[in-house]
């Protein structure tokens, strides 16, 4: 029968739940890394058991942990991250030249095809890749080297790298997504790089339709059908038929285009969901109602799932890594908060209920289905 | 023979009781302390200095004999009661956030 694990990563450790198929009673493991913070956590596709995480602290920098036992025990490997050659600078928040400095770890992608190959968004934003299951790391630094990576700004969370998809159709080509600079596009495996943000708005930098500068917050795609791409940007929903070279806005009847998190049904590629999220500041849910909208025609016609989320005084938040779905027949969908719970759909949305709810605040949340 | 203490989290991620001791070849500084302390435990490399610059990281402080040795420079002796093992040379986290 097949089984569920949850990776859940949050502000004080790394925590792994485990249900069988039904998804209604869940073991708990962790805290992991106790006191750390863990932005992100996730599993192999090719190798279930081998598992990646990015553990971080003020006090004590970067590390990275990889399990091969499906996170019951942990080593660290290789935590050196060195922009290759001289860093150069982006833009600061005021807008002066600032250095590249090396912060943490927002994102692990593991290769589709490959245990040992695993790429690492980072904060200030690059990618990195290791061939080696982690132990020693090297910069593609084609994506800053593009030539826009000056007029690149930190967004409100740090100038992170936190989107990165593997196209599982072409192994050239790869996806990722920096606050606030865009999405950008290789499809030559991370030598060159091109911005993909044609067809974006952003009222709040100066030209509204830069190459470059705008805050995407999530990008998505279905296995099946790696041109279409999904994006939850600072505001607006966006959609791209054409691999990111243009996007056009999807937002619909959306309450707020605002959020965090964008994700696609396992087995319907026209099935989105989002969390939409009141903004600029208070970043938690309109009315005070945790509402997951879910639109099965690609976007722009959406329908709000509330049965099971609280829908009185809920003013959480869902950051950007902390949705996931699980591929089982009946598509599981997942997603965790900043109040520590993570809630969990058996049935592709239509009910939800906590899995756990007193976590540390929830920072990522990935899905595998085992055997 | 030098005694090292480590802050709780290094402590659990190196798997270390609460005092490490090391040997160092010639003058006990934190250079050669912190270089025979990542040899022995590299998990450590990168946590308690920069792994490029190789300066402390800037909540993580050196103190021994009472003394907040962590303006010092690097290459300065350490103090006889630590290079002799009488006392330890203690590496802290700062408390700081509240």
């Amino acid at each position: 029968m097949s089984k569920v694990r949850v990776l859940v990563g949050t502000r004080k450790g790394a925590f792994v739940l485990e249900s069988d198929a039904k998804r209604k009673q869940w073991d708990i493991s962790g805290p992991h890394f106790a006191g750390w913070e863990i932005y992100h956590l996730k599993g192999s596709p090719a190798d279930a058991n081998r598992l990646y995480a990015s553990q971080t602290s003020g006090w004590f920098g970067q590390l990275i942990q990889r399990s091969n036992d499906g996170g019951k025990m942990w080593e660290p490997v290789g935590n050196k991250f060195v922009y290759d050659g001289v860093p150069g600078t982006h833009q600061w928040y005021d807008g002066t030249p600032h250095p590249w400095e090396f912060k943490r770890v927002w994102h692990l992608e593991p290769s589709l095809t490959d245990p040992d190959t695993v790429y690492a968004g980072v904060e200030d934003a690059a990618l990195f890749r290791s061939a080696d299951g982690g132990q020693t790391w090297q910069e593609l630094a084609g994506l800053r080297g593009h030539g826009s990576g000056p007029r690149w700004q930190p967004g409100a969370g740090g100038m992170c790298l936190h989107t990165v998809l593997l196209d599982p159709g072409d192994p050239g080509r790869i996806f990722i997504a920096i606050s606030a600079a865009g999405a950008f596009r290789t499809d030559d495996g991370g030598t060159t790089w091109q911005p993909i943000n044609r067809g974006l708005r952003s009222e709040h930098i100066p030209d509204p339709t830069a190459e470059v500068g705008h805050c995407v917050h999530r990008i998505a795609m279905h296995r099946s059908r790696p041109g279409v791409l999904f994006m939850q940007k600072h505001w607006d929903v966006m959609r791209s038929d054409d691999a990111g070279d243009s996007w056009h806005e999807v937002s619909g009847n959306l309450p707020t285009d605002f959020g965090f998190v964008i994700d696609v049904h396992a087995h319907e590629p026209d099935t989105v969901y989002v969390i939409p999220i009141k903004s600029d500041s208070e970043h938690y849910p309109p009315e005070g109602k945790l509402r997951v909208y879910r639109s099965r025609s690609g976007g722009n016609e959406w329908e709000a799932l509330t049965k099971g989320l609280p829908q009185t005084n809920c003013y959480v938040n869902v950051l950007r890594d902390a949705m996931a779905v699980d591929s089982l027949d009946s598509c599981g969908v997942y997603f965790g908060t900043t109040g520590g719970q993570v809630y969990a759909s058996a049935d592709a949305g239509d009910s939800w209920a906590p899995i756990v709810r007193d976590l540390p605040a929830v920072l990522s949340v990935e899905v595998q289905t085992l055997p | 023979m030098i005694r090292v203490i480590l802050p709780a989290h290094l402590r659990t991620l190196a798997h270390l009781g609460s005092e490490v001791q090391l040997d160092i070849e010639g003058r006990a500084t934190q250079r050669s302390v912190l270089d025979a302390l990542e040899a022995t435990y590299p998990m450590l490399c990168g946590t308690i200095r920069d792994h490029v610059t190789q300066q402390r990281r800037p909540y993580v402080r050196f103190f021994a004999c009472e003394q907040d040795l962590s303006h010092e420079p690097p290459d300065a002796p350490l103090p006889d009661a630590v290079a002799s093992g009488a006392e330890p040379f203690l590496i802290l986290g700062a408390i700081a956030g509240g």
